[in-house]
């Protein structure tokens, strides 16, 4: 199952190994992930891709720290985070990625800049001035220079996915998980937001993983992965942009 | 999060809907400005009482019948327990057994209607000798006081309190008039200034001498020395003496009573200072049934400062998973929710305090029903009602942190 990356780089940001997650409903278990392998080296582009109950999401919450996995091993930037407890996944969130989400997940009545602040009032060690530097750099880095101190419901959904992109960034995290970050936007939006990715990747060097059932989302990344049943049932690199996905039961409803 | 940041997280939080938090700010500060406005009444309750008692003279010492003998009179029929006699009261005046005792007015009572010619009034009458005025700290408006010659001579003569001058004689002078009491004639020879606003209000009183109130009044018989007293009223020699004052006339009475060292005494000495504490206990009583009702409207505060911290939590889900999600721990979002309670009741314990003060400063020497009321504000109430706002905030506020705190940050995040 496991595939090497177009950049050969010693340590995996992502390792898993026999992962599964059930979740009980009722006498019924259910298999969310079934065992899953799968290494993501630095420097890649992933999309993963699949139906609803395909189990990507809850890929993503696990990848994400946010979620732990029922067996198996999850060894992040060579760290094995599968037994921490929540004070260190909470770290673990913090320092080593950056998420940003198919509705942006902005605090309503924060400024564009208070809310690309945010991951950095949790972390020790910035003073007011650093933070604000810091959330004014990564904003920059995602055009939004003019909307500093704008809120959420004055900007567009594309500025709203920027923002939230700034916030994933702005501890420069080697890994950056995005969850249907199109989702919600129209077609020029959601391809601004693309090449944004695009440009961490090749430009910053991030590891970018994108959930998706958008088919042009995946056909911009660089390596896709197809989900179903709580396993990979398909696992390439793509070479020729121009190949339409279509073959993975993407279906067109959002994510579950 | 360090503390400034919380708390400035906090405060924008509390900032979001001023509304909400205004009215729940409003029950704490009425719970704690009623808290600081009647402990302010209350204290200045029992500073003013305490004041009055000490107006009566610090070194006063009362000698009254004990339990005992009050029981036996009370069985008995009898008026006046015969514990305590005059001659008691004499042997008290003893330089030796009682040197600390400076001054000794015996007094016993009668009650009675007193006339004027188509004026009468009830008297609250009390037989004394010549030392009561000054035992009572008592003084003369106008003519004489009883004078020692009148209690050898049992004259038929009396001293008016200002009230009953002022029913009997409207505004002449009754000095020298003849006016009866129970029907004996009684000759004024002065009128008490008026006392108003004392605790032993003297007002009502018509003072004769002693051994009128015993040989005419209450038909008493017998020898002088074995005319009863209801009370005798001593003076120690300073304030400083009265303790040891209490000994010698202790020590005499029991003495003169002929009691065994395992007997208790049967008579009852209060010094002013007894007084003092009994009242001040009582008030204190009162001042802490005053707190604890204004204390359950902090209460409410409280609840209702729980109740919308419950709301916001419930409201605030899916920002609590996005904080949760980069990179806030347990403790951060419990921290935020605490401070956020703890802010809105320490806010509305400062201006409940502020509110308290003014009511307690503009009620003073105010009237109601004709009573004075006084207030005393005191400092450290305030830091105590600051303290227990900060207190209840953080009890009301712990448990729906907890709940903020505990919620799965995926769920959250799905929330709507």
């Amino acid at each position: 199952m496991t595939t090497n990356s177009l950049n050969s780089v010693p340590v995996p940001v992502i390792e898993l190994t026999e992962v599964t997650r059930n979740f009980q409903i009722g006498t019924h278990v259910v298999k969310a992930l079934d065992g899953i392998s799968l290494t993501i080296e630095q420097g890649e582009m992933v999309a993963i891709i699949g139906p609803s109950g395909s189990g990507k999401s809850t890929l993503m919450n696990t990848l994400g720290c946010l979620d732990q996995p029922s067996s198996g091993r999850f060894v992040l930037n060579g760290q094995d985070v599968s037994g921490l407890s929540d004070n260190q996944l909470a770290e673990t969130r913090s320092h080593q990625l950056g998420f940003v989400f198919q509705s942006y997940n902005l605090l309503p009545r924060e400024t564009a800049l208070s809310n690309v602040e945010l991951p950095l009032k949790y972390s020790g060690g910035y003073s007011g001035k650093s933070r604000r530097a810091a959330a004014r750099t990564a904003l920059d880095r995602v055009g939004l220079s003019e909307r500093y101190d704008h809120r959420p419901m004055q900007m567009s959904g594309g500025e709203q996915q920027r923002v939230g992109i700034a916030r994933a960034l702005v501890k420069n995290p080697d890994l950056i998980l995005a969850d249907e970050p199109t989702g919600n936007l129209d077609t020029k939006s959601s391809g601004e937001v693309i090449e944004m990715l695009r440009s961490l990747n090749e430009v910053d060097g991030k590891t970018i993983v994108v959930v998706t059932h958008d088919p042009e989302v995946a056909e911009a990344m660089k390596r896709v992965i197809a989900f179903r049943d709580g396993r990979i049932v398909e696992d390439r690199i793509v070479t020729d942009r121009a190949t339409p996905i279509t073959d993975y039961n993407v279906d067109s409803e959002a994510s579950e | 999060m360090n503390l400034t940041l919380l708390l400035s997280t906090a405060l924008s939080s509390i900032g979001t809907n001023k509304l909400r938090a205004g009215l729940t700010l409003l029950g704490i500060v009425i719970g704690v400005s009623s808290v600081i406005a009647m402990m302010a009444v209350g204290r200045g309750a029992q500073v003013s009482v305490t004041a009055r008692i000490s107006d009566l003279g610090t070194e006063l010492i009362t000698v009254r019948p004990g339990a005992q003998a009050l029981r036996f009179a009370f069985f008995g029929g009898g008026g006046n327990s015969d514990v305590l006699s005059l001659a008691d009261a004499l042997a008290l005046q003893d330089d030796v057994f009682a040197p600390d005792v400076r001054l000794v007015a015996p007094e016993n009572s009668f009650s009675g209607a007193a006339v004027f010619g188509a004026e009468n009034t009830f008297v609250n009458g009390v037989g004394i000798t010549a030392e009561y005025l000054e035992a009572r700290n008592l003084s003369i408006a106008s003519g004489r006081n009883i004078s020692n010659t009148d209690v050898q001579n049992i004259s038929n003569v009396v001293v008016l309190g200002f009230e009953i001058s002022e029913t009997l004689f409207a505004q002449r002078n009754p000095v020298g008039a003849t006016l009866k009491i129970s029907g004996r004639e009684f000759t004024v020879v002065g009128v008490m200034e008026s006392q108003e606003g004392t605790i032993f209000n003297p007002d009502n009183s018509a003072l004769i001498p002693i051994t009128t109130a015993h040989y005419r009044m209450n038909n008493g018989k017998g020898l002088v020395d074995s005319i009863s007293v209801s009370s005798i009223n001593i003076l120690a020699t300073s304030e400083d003496t009265v303790d040891h004052a209490r000994t010698d006339v202790s020590t005499v009475l029991r003495l003169r009573h002929e009691l065994g060292a395992d007997e208790d005494d049967d008579f009852l000495i209060t010094t002013q200072q007894d007084t003092i504490e009994t009242l001040e206990g009582t008030q204190g009583t009162f001042v802490i049934l005053l707190g604890s009702i204004a204390g359950i409207s902090l209460l409410v505060g409280g609840i209702g400062v729980m109740n919308i911290m419950l709301v916001s939590v419930t409201e605030r889900t899916r920002e609590i998973g996005i904080r949760r999600a980069v990179g806030a721990k347990r403790r951060d979002i419990l921290f935020q929710f605490v401070a956020e309670a703890v802010l809105m009741t320490f806010g509305g314990g400062i201006l409940g305090v502020l509110v308290g003060w003014t009511i307690a400063y503009f009620g003073d020497g105010a009237s109601v029903d004709g009573d004075i009321i006084e207030t005393v504000i005191e400092t450290h109430i305030a830091f105590i009602a600051l303290a227990v706002s900060v207190a209840v905030g953080l009890f009301f506020g712990i448990y729906p942190a907890v709940r903020a705190a505990s919620l799965n940050p995926i769920e959250a995040l799905r929330h709507e």
